[in-house]
């Protein structure tokens, strides 16, 4: 680290903005979360105060009074999780497949994730709508969770093939010797070693999940009770008039969860990404 | 968002393959400069079936939800496909490359595709330069402040594309924000201009897609050894020239990574631009490629236009990766 040779004044000065840089950064989460307790209408003044003197729950309140809102969340971590765990699943047996084996068309198929990632995957929503509306599945959280599923794909296998990569043939040919099988060599002393990078994909791919408004809004047209959070979100964000307050709770709700994953899983995205980049 | 993988760009040779064959299978790994000593390539095929095993799942969602879709939408960009089509009142008829003659006579596409170009190029130049500053500040400061920066930028990370959209919107209402009454604005509408409205929308995009950026250059130039800055200092060498001549040829991998996942990224916006502008602005005066195609497929049913939109985008994109395959081959990263 180059801290060494940085003279005192020069650190102050690189400290201090530092704080206000991160200050001004979560500003925009502070002003979500504190005009979420604001009281309705303290929200609608055109002197708007950072600080609030009666907090209140009646945004909240709103927004979970609102049908079916926590079935919209669980629906939410629905979708999130079962992309989370099956995409890991399926990247982890696909990049230890072009990682750890030698076989015609690797260099090809590598290629070919690559080139999947950049997808414009906007732009595959109107033969999804197509796919999903065919196979009888628009309406349904399975029109969210397959294409979600093949979205993560390439991005997390490219990713964990640098994990992958980093175990070293010598351990496989140890266990080998040791007679495990190599089934066993996967499960049991590849995959833990590999964690840590499973856990930095899964953070992309939950995030993108979780994010997702555009085949919500596409995919799940007649059936309200298949929908979303940011579904749940825009009941209250009417452009012309929106309810400040109900957008900001329902905002906040949908972010915390993000956000205590991400304080969670902190040091192992930041070592993950750190893994990914290091030699 | 995706993938940094630096460690190949300098990995030592892989360890000689186990079974210790003979390797003639060069040809088949297209790597442009010659293999170094010591590198040896099983021969093709040594794996039989099992590795197909592996990559069975993958390959049937992947063809499935990903290679079969960009085949429909190429195939229905050259057809007639509206309303009537779809509802079966009327025959699916080919239309040849009718579509993109349509597209490329209308003067909003070009607009549109102008307008989309300039932006993702704005919104990827900012998100670099902050996300690479912040990240040089910092390695210069103390646990304290890093970590307050590192925890507020995951924190920007962490939100939703739309609730960051409607907070965003809400702190430059002109009624209701605190923007406006800190900058002495008064009721200054900021999505009701073209550039105000693009400007805003890029603060957003820049607010949550520079902590990847920071992060990840934070995290490669942490990954250079102590040893070789200190080499430089004690060498007499300037801040400068440390950052020219060893950090930023050290870093270049992770740069050309972050490089194309940003342009990559905002070239796709789409949940920025609906949200914010409303569905593309006043007049769709801020409509970017992506939110025209949903425009026109979804809202207007005009689904052949919509999907020509998403071939012109994915043409643009695929050209794109072929620049960072490119790069990656120069840079001596084996596959």
């Amino acid at each position: 680290m180059p801290r060494p040779y940085v003279r005192r004044p020069w650190r102050l000065a690189a400290e201090s903005s530092a704080l206000l840089i991160a200050a001004a950064v979560a500003f925009p989460l502070y002003w979500m979360v504190l005009s979420a307790f604001k009281p309705a209408g303290e929200i609608e003044s055109d002197r708007p105060r950072p600080w609030t003197l009666q907090p209140s729950l009646d945004s909240f309140r709103r927004v979970f009074g609102q049908q079916e809102f926590g079935r919209y969340f669980l629906n939410s971590l629905l979708v999130a999780g079962t992309v989370v765990l099956a995409s890991a699943l399926i990247a982890f047996l696909a990049a230890t497949a072009v990682t750890r084996f030698r076989f015609r068309f690797r260099t090809t198929l590598l290629i070919m994730f690559l080139v999947a990632q950049m997808v414009p995957v906007e732009a595959l929503t109107i033969p999804l709508f197509f796919l999903m509306r065919d196979a009888g599945q628009l309406n349904t959280l399975g029109s969210l969770i397959l294409p979600h599923i093949a979205f993560s794909l390439p991005f997390a296998i490219w990713m964990l093939r640098g994990f992958v990569k980093a175990v070293p043939e010598a351990l496989e040919e140890a266990a080998r010797i040791d007679g495990a099988s190599r089934a066993r060599f996967l499960w049991q002393i590849l995959f833990p070693l590999v964690f840590p990078g499973l856990v930095a994909t899964s953070v992309f791919s939950f995030i993108s999940t979780w994010n997702d408004f555009l085949f919500a809004k596409s995919f799940i047209i007649s059936d309200t009770s298949q929908s979303t959070l940011p579904m749940a979100l825009l009941v209250f964000y009417k452009p012309d008039d929106p309810d400040w307050g109900g957008v900001m709770a329902a905002s906040t709700v949908m972010t915390v969860p993000v956000l205590v994953f991400f304080v969670l899983v902190q040091r192992r995205l930041v070592s993950g990404l750190g893994g990914a980049v290091k030699d | 968002m995706t993938p940094m993988d630096r460690r190949t760009a300098h990995a030592p040779p892989p360890a000689a393959p186990p079974s210790g064959g003979p390797a003639p299978a060069v040809a088949a790994r297209p790597v442009r400069r010659p293999a170094p000593a010591g590198r040896r390539p099983a021969p093709r095929g040594r794996d039989g079936w099992t590795p197909w095993l592996y990559l069975a799942p993958a390959l049937a969602v992947l063809g499935g939800l990903l290679v079969y879709p960009v085949y429909q939408l190429g195939l229905i960009s050259f057809l007639e496909y509206t309303q009537a089509q779809v509802s079966g009142g009327e025959p699916t008829t080919f239309k040849g490359l009718g579509n993109y003659a349509e597209l490329f006579g209308d003067d909003q596409f070009w607009q549109v595709l102008l307008a989309t170009v300039l932006f993702a190029a704005a919104c990827v130049v900012c998100t670099l330069a902050v996300g690479c500053a912040l990240a040089v500040l910092l390695t210069r400061v103390r646990a304290v402040p890093r970590l307050a920066l590192m925890l507020a930028a995951l924190g920007a990370w962490a939100t939703p594309a739309i609730t960051g959209s409607t907070v965003w919107l809400l702190l430059f209402d002109a009624d209701f924000g605190p923007v406006n009454r800190i900058l002495g604005l008064g009721d200054h509408s900021w999505t009701y201009g073209r550039l105000s409205a693009f400007l805003l929308v890029l603060l957003e995009v820049v607010w949550c897609s520079f902590p990847f950026v920071m992060v990840t250059v934070y995290a490669g130039i942490r990954a250079v050894p102590t040893e070789v800055l200190e080499a430089a200092a004690l060498d007499g060498a300037s801040q400068w020239r440390i950052w020219r001549s060893v950090l930023a040829p050290m870093l270049r991998p992770v740069l050309t990574v972050v490089t194309i996942q940003s342009v990559i990224w905002d070239f796709k916006v789409f949940t920025q631009i609906y949200v914010m502008t409303g569905g593309g602005g006043i007049a769709g005066q801020n409509l970017v490629l992506n939110v025209y195609a949903y425009q026109k497929a979804f809202a207007s049913s005009q689904y052949s236009l919509g999907s020509a939109i998403g071939v012109v985008m994915l043409l643009i994109l695929l050209a794109v990766t072929l620049v960072y395959l490119r790069l990656l081959r120069r840079q001596g990263e084996e596959l």
